[in-house]
């Protein structure tokens, strides 16, 4: 069974190179945050299930950015709530992952360094 | 299980916030370790792609959902410290973008949701390799197994910063078993979202998964050992 998988990820036709997997892994990403978060559940999430049962949900004050233009997920301005949240999603993805590229390329180790360890 | 500000007082929230701090100094150093040429474009796919699942809420039970945090599944693609930074830049895009998770209380989202679950994720993930037999298949189940650990303990820890600066006074054994309750629920959807996305990696490039190279390691030794004596027969059947 774990042969069948090994022998198709050393398959040297059927591998897919780095690029390919990169791109299929992005595109995945921003359908998720695009398409499918419109259908996510809309119920409370544990965290504030349990502070409405226990009494203490009230404690909660404003956040401070409560204002901006994507704030809860939803594009200001953008009427279509499928396009609302879906415009949101993308933009989030995007912006992580050039904030999380940039810094792993700036903390990673240059190929001539690897010597050294 | 993003905390909003006023849950927790000023104190304890400046108390996590120094612990967090302290925690993604000490990432950035070990992220040194694990990220190279090929691991550093991952590392950015890898937050980009835990933002996008943590919008996918799923309902647990009657009126409640929950999603992924993404720590275990991160710490597995891309090594522990590295999982870390990377959710970590997930909270902090979703507090200063779209207000979710307060201000005040980042530090406390980025030890639950970050630190807990990428260290607790990738320890557990470490300790059921070491049972589990010495397979590739054996990853995605073994990081599966980090993820669903990962989500009740970091509910434990929530219940542990309540009960040193909750602003509301609690029965702590109340919400302790609440807590626990529905994050044992978003566990076992933390843990299959972990499965299949590891599995999906490790069955095309499980080279690109960190968590897997050192079962990599060990199968491509058997496999050169094993070929000097296999090299004669030329007919293209070859039994296992």
């Amino acid at each position: 069974m774990s042969t069948s998988t090994q022998d198709r990820a050393e398959g040297r036709t059927g591998r897919p190179d780095n690029r390919a997997v990169w791109g299929a892994a992005l595109l995945v990403s921003l359908l998720l945050a695009g398409i499918v978060s419109f259908y996510a559940a809309g119920t409370p999430d544990g965290l504030t299930k349990v502070s409405e049962d226990q009494g203490f949900a009230q404690t909660e004050t404003d956040h401070e950015l409560g204002d901006s233009p994507l704030a809860d997920y939803s594009a200001r301005g953008v009427d279509d709530d499928r396009l609302s949240v879906g415009v949101a999603g993308v933009v989030g993805t995007l912006v992580v992952l050039v904030a999380g590229t940039g810094l792993a390329l700036a903390l990673r180790r240059r190929s001539p360094a690897d010597q050294s360890d | 299980m993003h905390v909003p500000n006023g849950f927790l007082d000023a104190p304890t929230s400046v108390a996590t916030g120094v612990v967090a701090a302290v925690a993604v100094g000490v990432a950035l150093r070990g992220a040194r370790r694990e990220l190279d040429d090929r691991t550093a474009p991952m590392a950015g796919l890898v937050a980009a792609f835990v933002f996008a699942v943590q919008m996918l809420n799923f309902p647990v039970g009657a009126g409640t959902s929950g999603h992924l945090m993404g720590g275990a599944v991160a710490a597995v693609l891309v090594g522990p410290w590295t999982g870390l930074l990377c959710v970590s830049v997930v909270i902090a895009v979703q507090a200063l973008l779209f207000a979710d998770g307060g201000i005040t209380a980042l530090g406390t989202n980025v030890v639950l949701m970050a630190v807990v679950t990428a260290l607790v994720g990738w320890a557990v993930f470490r300790l059921a390799q070491a049972v589990l037999p010495k397979r590739i298949g054996s990853v995605p189940i073994a990081a599966g197994l980090g993820a669903f650990v990962s989500v009740p303990v970091g509910a434990l820890v929530f219940v542990g910063l309540y009960a040193v600066g909750g602003t509301a006074d609690l029965d702590l054994a109340t919400l302790t078993t609440a807590m626990l309750g529905v994050h044992v629920l978003i566990g076992i959807g933390e843990g299959v979202i972990t499965f299949l996305a590891v599995g999906s990696i490790v069955a095309v490039r499980p080279d690109l998964v960190l968590g897997a190279r050192r079962v990599l390691d060990e199968r491509e030794l058997e496999i050169r050992t094993g070929s000097s004596t296999g090299s004669s027969t030329d007919s293209s059947e070859v039994t296992a």
